[in-house]
């Protein structure tokens, strides 16, 4: 184990490079639905318990299951309704389960992106081997049900391992060369993108991707109300709109159709939603595009200056 | 860091559907509208719970939510929950007739042995009781002996029947718990409809092997109980959700028929002199709406099973 996980280095939020969104936007706006499956009998992992009750845990279960049935539907029609496209972090086992949710999502042009195969498989005590295989399951199975070159990942129930990125961004690389496998969702540290190292050295981007924004986060860790959790959203935009004059800036929404799509939740939500996206400098776009526009436009100049801060003091 | 056998990476459920065959998979919005009685939009399904919560609580396989929390004899939750049966209730009565509205008991049946006052209240009101298992601590649950919950729902519901004189058909286990029996047992003792599944809006035909169940849908998360003691948002919170999701399904029916609106409420929670005005508030706008039906659980249940 490791003090810190190597993946970047130390850029302080004061004097980047000028970010410009396209057509000068100063913040890039996407929505990430987590469209997910949870298993009613999942295997026993040592270092975490799927869930709380012996199976079968009703509670967690029928409510995850909800958000497949009834909440997905509702989402997607207030994310059409505002002109955005989702970006969905995919259990991929859900292309076998529900293929009906995933052609919804085709005809709408989305982006499908790795969230593992089951959100009760956790990476925890995998092998190396074990990890790149389950991870080159999720971006073939994205493949063969959507045609779509899998770009980014976060790690299912966020369960990581050492080898998590390196994993993905090398297995990203024998399926599709450079066309997959190049953001992480899985780093909270920044409201821009990053430059990660990997061991393969590929050029490789973190997208924030905000667990403070995240409707479960909000709701079931933080306890928030409805209507609050609509305001820290907007108060959210408000400041990252503020300061991307300065520097583009990133504002993601994480949701989980079984917590953001309740009847007494989605009023809340979708008010945010017309908030933000009335905005006149908003991207509203999706994590792959951000990711590509970044790597296309700003890696270099990044890399650039935080060589040059980190030296500004001298070396750690 | 221990490593995982490769069975880790097999998945014998990954195929079309559920991953068990309780019921089929289907989406919400691609299922027939359904039809109220009198062009009513919203089925409101007010499920008033009374509860017996022991302070001897064995807490087996887990301590139900809203029990005992402190080492015997744990005077303060057991009383706060008594509180519900001897003083919220009488104000729930009052606050639900005033405003029209008409309740479903899911009471405990150690409840109705322990009050027979409170009991023979409600047979008296007429509303509708289902059986909410013997009490909170006599939990259903994985890997539970099939002989010994076979046992305890035919006591459940044997007594409640009994002390009730009325035919309960529907059912709601403590904390919605079950055993991967639970179904096939319920429905071999004559019970048709259950809510422990809180997988739909809508009701939805639900497999076991004594014939099916009607899944019944209870939302835990608009529940007080979950709201006010869970989440700790006010009182005033809870009947600010309850309208926004009333109001969500209102415009929902305008392209997708009637829906089912229905809250789970506690005395023991929203029976406090604090908190019963939003109660109040909540069912004094339901209870007026031009587009509300007020109905029991059966009541629903039966105009939809009438239209599938």
């Amino acid at each position: 184990m490791k003090e810190d996980p190597g993946y970047y280095e130390y850029w302080p939020y004061e004097n980047r490079p000028k970010i410009q969104w396209p057509n000068g936007a100063k913040l890039a706006f996407w929505v990430a639905p987590n469209i997910e499956f949870y298993e009613l009998n999942p295997p026993n992992n040592p270092f975490r318990k799927p869930w709380p009750q012996p199976s079968p845990a009703l509670p967690g279960y029928t409510s995850r299951d909800w958000g497949n049935r009834v909440g997905h539907i509702r989402q997607m029609e207030l994310l059409e309704k505002y002109g955005i496209r989702g970006s969905i972090s995919l259990s991929t086992a859900l292309c076998d389960h529900h293929p009906e949710i995933i052609e919804l999502c085709k005809e709408r042009n989305w982006e499908f992106f790795s969230h593992g195969i089951y959100n009760t498989r956790y990476t925890y005590g995998m092998t190396e081997a074990q990890e790149r295989e389950m991870i080159r399951d999720s971006i073939e199975t994205i493949y063969k049900h959507t045609g779509q070159k899998c770009a980014g990942y976060l790690a299912p129930a966020l369960s990581h391992s050492e080898n998590t990125l390196d994993a993905f961004a090398e297995v990203g690389t024998e399926l599709f060369g450079d066309e997959a496998g190049y953001y992480s969702c899985d780093l909270f540290h920044d409201d821009q993108p990053t430059p990660i190292h990997l061991k393969s050295g590929k050029k490789f981007v973190s997208i924030p991707y905000s667990l403070e924004m995240n409707d479960t986060i909000a709701y079931l860790v933080q306890k928030m109300t409805p209507r609050l959790y609509g305001k820290a959203l907007m108060d959210n935009f408000d400041r990252l709109y503020a300061e991307g004059s300065e520097s583009g800036t990133i504002m993601c929404i994480p949701t989980h159709n079984y917590q953001v799509s309740n009847a007494h939740r989605i009023k809340a939500y979708e008010e945010a939603l017309e908030y933000i996206t009335g905005h006149p400098d908003v991207w509203v776009t999706t994590g792959k595009d951000i990711a590509q526009y970044f790597m296309d436009n700003y890696y270099d100049t990044a890399l650039a200056d935080i060589e040059t801060k980190n030296k500004k003091y001298g070396n750690a | 860091m221990a490593t995982l056998n490769n069975d880790y990476l097999k998945y014998p459920e990954r195929s079309y559907g559920m991953d068990h065959d309780r019921y089929e998979w289907t989406m919400l919005h691609n299922r027939k509208p359904v039809k109220w009685p009198n062009g009513k939009k919203i089925a409101l399904w007010v499920n008033v719970s009374l509860q017996f919560f022991p302070i001897n609580q064995k807490g087996i396989p887990f301590k139900v939510p809203g029990g005992m929390t402190k080492p015997y004899p744990d005077l303060r939750h057991y009383s706060l929950r008594d509180y519900g049966n001897r003083v919220g209730a009488y104000r729930f009565f009052k606050a639900l007739d005033q405003y029209n509205v008409t309740p479903t008991f899911a009471i405990n049946t150690r409840l109705a042995e322990r009050y027979p006052y409170l009991i023979g209240t409600v047979k008296e009101r007429g509303d509708e009781i289902l059986c909410h298992g013997y009490h909170m601590d006599t939990l259903h649950y994985g890997g539970q002996d099939i002989k010994e919950e076979e046992i305890l729902v035919k006591k459940s519901l044997d007594t409640l029947r009994r002390l009730t004189d009325q035919d309960i058909k529907g059912w709601i286990s403590p904390a919605k718990n079950e055993s991967e029996n639970t179904p096939d047992i319920l429905a071999a003792n004559g019970i048709t409809y259950f809510s422990d599944w809180v997988n739909d809006d809508m009701p939805y035909e639900f497999k076991t092997k004594n014939g099916n169940l009607t899944a019944m849908p209870l939302a835990t998360e608009l529940e007080d109980f979950f709201i006010i003691l869970n989440n700790l948002h006010s009182a005033e919170d809870w009947s600010d959700q309850v309208e926004d999701a009333f109001e969500f399904l209102l415009k929902d029916t305008e392209t997708s028929g009637g829906r089912v609106l229905s809250l789970n409420i506690h005395p023991w929670v929203l029976g406090q002199p604090h908190r019963i005005k939003y109660l109040e508030k909540v069912l004094e706008k339901l209870g007026a709406h031009p587009d509300v039906w007020s109905a029991s659980a059966s009541d629903i249940l039966n105009a939809w099973k009438a239209q599938q």
